[in-house]
């Protein structure tokens, strides 16, 4: 619990954390909340020669609503989110994921931006921005760029982010009248990571059927993935409980999972499909009653 | 409260503890806490193999490193061991050195030792130590240790076994041959962490030239641990100062003498320099002595009316890969306490312990009471579901009467008192048990899993020989206690004071109880087991009831009158029936000291006593609990959980609810969540936070106390312990509760832990097997 030595540098703007990044880079970490990297650190699983704590960096931190867009800065708390007026009335999924991340410590302390670049496999805010089409922003000396959630997360604990890039702001596109948004999880005891869990982000039309409908899982193989099979299943159609239990029975169809001391691959497969349904049955409860973005 | 004084009210009242000030404003001082000048810092360098040859060290890159003092490997410090006594006649004591000599049989064993001038300096060398070896098979299960041709834990010894051990009564043979039905299970325990807030830590500050050694543990038994040290080091005990600061818990992990507090006393005499080492989490789960891992086949023998006959019991007890001072206890424990609150003169229990590629187990909160109790009461909800019979009616047929203690039992221990149908129908009236059955009937209808268990238990405490108590009057009539007993959390400080206040008739402020420290305490052995205000608690009030007479006998002298005539009276005595006529403690006192004493009296007002009843004080209760079990996931669900616990006389009801509360919180952890799992090659699987489940405040059900009073009539102040009863009852209760809500499933049996994915297994494969 001793970590190895480091140097430690704490960089008073943006351009300064790109500039120490270039200049140290696969030798560098970033420290946010440091919920992550420390405890790694501690247990000498990472042993990083600089650590550029961009964690006072003001300009990453708050919740922005322009139109059609919330921007999230990377620093912003998992608190700040699961209280925040703005994400629990228009994103409420988010807010409810916001909320069910570790424990109080942890949300008190860790950021989204640190969650996001992290990529555990158990973490909440890869599922649910994944279902929420979110875009992260990525800056580096040399420019910035927007990568889709959907294509961010490459592997366990492997992004598209470059050594020498920062993720720098979350942007999610605001749902249109009639959206309803949830997040579904079953917690380890222990971590309180996700064994499984559920994001869903449905839009419903004046019918009351299916408009749209976009589902992710995590916990299954080390990145959230789109349930395809069930938003193909739910679209079209309205959304009784036999519909969602019929589609959310699909959500792990072609999924991989991997077995480990907790629960087994076959358990995982299983409960995807309750948290994918118990996630869809919560959006579609939330859709038609939501205000206008 | 506190300034009142305690004329007989201070026993049973809810007194704050007078210990929490300091504590939750972070004033305590723990050994974290402690600094000395020119201290040193110790890391070690630990296995990560569970069973190996050591092929080489290399350890002359970190002698360089900067800030290193020194760098020790076992052969380096080959004659310091672990000092352990046979329980058992035949034990095996393989040796157990402080620092691992040509093998390691368990992950986690230290290999070598740096200190250095900073703990981040002794870290950084010890990780630049580069160990080459060669491993060899290694077993984990201790079932699986006894069969033919299983790998040897330990490479010097034939076979797997440590010791056998076997307790019995009656005859057995013939109360199964009279049986109409024998009920036959196999549960295992799952093994647990003892995960005290505080971890292990020690300094050792030596003096010049030999002349002594002082030392700050983290220890639950000071005393032994100076002697066991002492034995260890080679170095007289009695030049040996131990003090245990503000403990932070220990649930009997601080019980034993360690292997890093050896090196570290070590290290310092002969650096000539203060040495600190304060474990890291990671380093507790890997080295402190862990609980339970028994696995029991039991049979237990019945009449068709439910009249039980007989019982066996063969316990299969993993010990791990070496022994500690206490790792033989838990078995025995389990054996002495077999038949539970039930009239079974027919028994036979045996225990078969085993060396494994573990880390070592012993004492962890309960220590072979909850094995035991979750022992028999499956075993009795079994039978009474084969039979047909009442799962309540079965208890009280089979229960010890009132009338028949003290009883001796079918293991040839004896029960002081109790009155269990007493606890069982507070327990019923309490959970409004008739409702919950009728909630899970209606639950049931509508195809959802929900169960009601029940747990009748004994909660044994005290024992482990003696505990003494001085009592003295000081100049200014004001009290210091020394006890043996040392608080690691307990509230002694208050509730001990209350009994002394009490006795004295003097206000709690007037009374300071010391402990953990060996020179200021005469002798001692320490707490645990359940065993403080029994135990401490005993010893103190006859050292009291000394002072008290002597008292007295003085107040007499100085009020002209005879002994006879002198009646206790707040702050002191009184002339009988002149309440005017009052002597002060402090009056007392300045006589004692130098005073008018009457003749031929020694001066001086302190008494001490060493107290050992020679039997236990057997503690009982019921529990009861309703569980839901959500069946698509297989989570559970605490609906009702009603603990009625029997303590004797309470001396302070919040300590004890707070001992309860904490026990419960252990128990579910152990019915839920907890495991400590093993590779197959024995690398630790659960060694983190992120991955060993404890119950936390958030996760903790409503619990529902409540309580019966049967003095201890062997006792000075009539109480029992009480400190395990959470462990003991909650537990069994939880698992006749899912076993119940999985009756309609036909699941017979299913072992803690009952973690979501176990269940869910179980609830699929119940279903698969019904189509």
């Amino acid at each position: 619990m001793y970590p190895a030595s480091f140097r430690y540098l704490r960089p008073r703007s943006l351009a300064e954390a790109l500039e120490f990044l270039t200049r140290h880079g696969e030798e560098a970490k970033l420290l946010a909340g440091g919920h992550s990297l420390l405890p790694a650190m501690k247990l000498r699983l990472a042993s990083p020669r600089y650590l550029i704590d961009i964690g006072g960096l003001r300009e990453l931190r708050g919740i922005d609503t322009s139109p059609g867009e919330m921007v999230i800065g990377a620093l912003t708390l998992h608190a700040e989110i699961a209280a925040s007026d703005s994400v629990r009335r228009l994103l409420p999924g988010l807010a409810e994921a916001a909320s069910v991340i570790g424990d109080l410590q942890v949300r008190n302390r860790g950021t989204i931006g640190g969650s996001v670049a992290h990529a555990d496999p158990g973490a909440d805010f890869p599922v649910i921005l994944t279902a929420l089409s979110a875009a992260f922003v990525l800056q580096s000396s040399s420019g910035k760029r927007r990568v889709a959630a959907d294509g961010f997360f490459r592997d366990f604990f492997t992004t598209a982010l470059a050594p020498d890039e920062i993720l720098t702001e979350i942007r999610i596109p605001l749902p249109p009248r009639g959206a309803g948004t949830a997040y579904a999880k079953l917690g380890h005891p222990a971590s309180g990571y996700a064994v499984v869990s559920a994001g869903a982000w449905l839009i419903v039309d004046s019918a009351g059927n299916c408009e749209s409908a976009r589902v992710a899982v995590g916990g299954l193989d080390g990145i959230p993935r789109r349930a395809a099979a069930t938003e193909a299943a739910l679209q079209g159609r309205p959304l009784t409980a036999e519909n969602i239990a019929a589609a959310a029975a699909r959500a792990a169809d072609g999924a991989k999972a991997e077995g480990d001391t907790y629960a087994s691959a076959e358990y995982k497969l299983h409960v995807a499909t309750v948290f994918a349904r118990r996630a869809i049955e919560a959006a579609a409860g939330r859709a038609g009653r939501q205000d206008r973005a | 409260m506190t300034t009142e004084h305690g004329n007989g009210k201070l026993i049973g009242a809810p007194v704050r503890r007078v210990e929490d000030a300091a504590l939750i404003t972070g004033a305590g001082c723990f050994v974290e806490d402690i600094r000395r000048a020119g201290m040193l810092h110790m890391a070690l360098l630990r296995s990560p193999h569970a069973h190996a040859r050591i092929v080489s060290i290399d350890a002359r890159a970190a002698g360089a490193m900067p800030g290193v003092v020194a760098v020790v490997t076992g052969e380096d410090v080959a004659e310091l061991r672990i000092p352990v006594a046979a329980v058992v006649q035949g034990q095996k004591i393989p040796p157990h050195p402080v620092l691992a000599r040509g093998a390691v049989h368990a992950a986690g064993v230290p290999v070598a030792a740096v200190v250095a001038e900073t703990r981040a300096q002794a870290e950084d060398a010890a990780a630049a130590i580069e160990v080459e070896y060669d491993e060899m098979p290694a077993v984990v299960d201790a079932e699986k240790a006894l069969e033919p041709g299983a790998p040897l834990a330990r490479e010097e010894l034939s076979d797997n076994v440590c010791y056998v051990a076997t307790k019995k009564g009656g005859d057995v043979d013939k109360a199964f041959a009279e049986a109409d039905h024998v009920v036959r299970m196999r549960i295992a325990s799952p093994r647990q962490v003892a995960l005290a807030i505080e971890p292990r830590g020690i300094v050792a500050d030596p003096e010049p030239a030999g002349r002594g050694l002082t030392v700050w543990a983290s220890t639950q038994a000071p005393h032994r641990l100076r002697a066991d040290l002492a034995t260890a080091l080679g170095f007289p005990e009695h030049k040996i100062h131990l003090i245990a600061p503000d403990v932070g818990g220990g649930f009997g992990s601080k019980g034993p003498l360690y292997r890093e507090y050896v090196l570290a006393c070590h290290m310092a005499l002969k650096l000539g320099r203060p040495v600190k080492w304060i474990a890291t989490r990671s380093e507790d789960f890997v080295t402190m002595i862990q609980g339970r891992d028994q696995i029991m086949r039991s049979e237990l023998a019945l009449k068709r009316d439910g009249t039980m006959l007989g019982l066996k019991v063969r316990v299969v007890a993993n010990v791990g890969a070496y022994l500690y001072s206490n790792t033989a206890g838990p078995p025995q424990r389990m054996m002495a306490m077999a038949p539970g609150c039930y009239r079974i003169q027919n028994c036979h229990v045996e225990v078969v312990a085993v060396f494994t590629n573990t880390v070592p187990t012993g004492p962890y909160r309960g220590a072979g009471r909850p094995e035991s109790v979750l022992n028999i009461e499956r075993l009795v909800d079994k039978a009474a579901r084969d039979l047909g019979i009442d799962r309540l009616e079965l208890r009280r047929k089979n229960f010890i009467r009132p009338e028949q203690f003290p009883y001796r039992t079918g293991v040839g221990v004896e029960y002081d008192s109790g009155d269990y149908d007493k606890a069982l129908a507070e327990a019923l009236r309490l959970s409004r048990y008739d409702d919950l059955v009728r909630r899970r009937d209606e639950a049931r209808r509508r195809g959802e899993l929900v169960g009601v268990g029940v747990s009748t238990f004994v909660e044994p405490s005290g024992g482990a020989g003696f505990e003494s108590g001085t009592v003295r009057v000081e100049r200014t009539g004001e009290i210091t206690v020394l006890t043996g007993s040392s608080s690691h959390g307990q509230g002694h400080e208050t509730s001990f004071a209350q009994v002394i206040a009490d006795l004295l008739r003097v206000s709690m402020d007037h009374v300071a109880i010391r402990h953990g420290d060996t020179v200021a305490v005469q002798q001692g052995v320490g707490t645990f087991g359940s065993r403080s205000m029994v135990m401490g608690g005993g010893s103190m009030a006859i050292a009291a009831q000394r002072v008290i007479e002597k008292g007295r006998r003085i107040a007499a002298h100085l009020a002209e009158a005879s002994p006879d005539d002198i009646v206790q009276a707040d702050g002191g005595f009184a002339v009988a029936g002149v309440p005017d006529r009052r002597i002060t403690w402090r009056q007392i006192a300045a006589a004692a000291y130098g005073g008018k004493l009457p003749p031929g009296m020694e001066p001086g007002l302190q008494e001490t006593a060493f107290f050992n009843p020679r039997r236990e004080a057997w503690g009982f209760g019921t529990h009861v609990a309703m569980v839901r079990i959500d069946r698509e996931t297989g989570t559970p669900s605490i609906e009702k959980l009603v603990l009625v616990d029997d303590c004797g006389v309470v001396v302070n009801p919040m300590i004890v609810e707070g001992q309860i509360h904490g026990g419960v919180a252990q128990g579910l952890g152990e019915a839920f969540r907890e495991q400590m799992l093993y590779g197959e090659n024995g690398e630790i699987l659960t060694g983190t936070l992120m991955h060993y489940a404890v119950m936390r405040a958030p996760d903790m059900p409503v619990l529902v106390l409540g309580e019966t009073v049967t003095p201890n009539p062997f006792n000075p102040l009539g109480v029992k312990g009480v400190g395990e009863a959470g462990t003991n009852g909650a537990p069994p209760a939880v698992a006749n509760a899912v076993m119940d809500a999985l009756a309609p499933l036909g699941i017979d049996h299913i072992d803690m832990p009952y973690t979501p994915p176990k269940l869910w297994a179980a609830i699929r494969d119940a279903e698969r097997r019904a189509h």
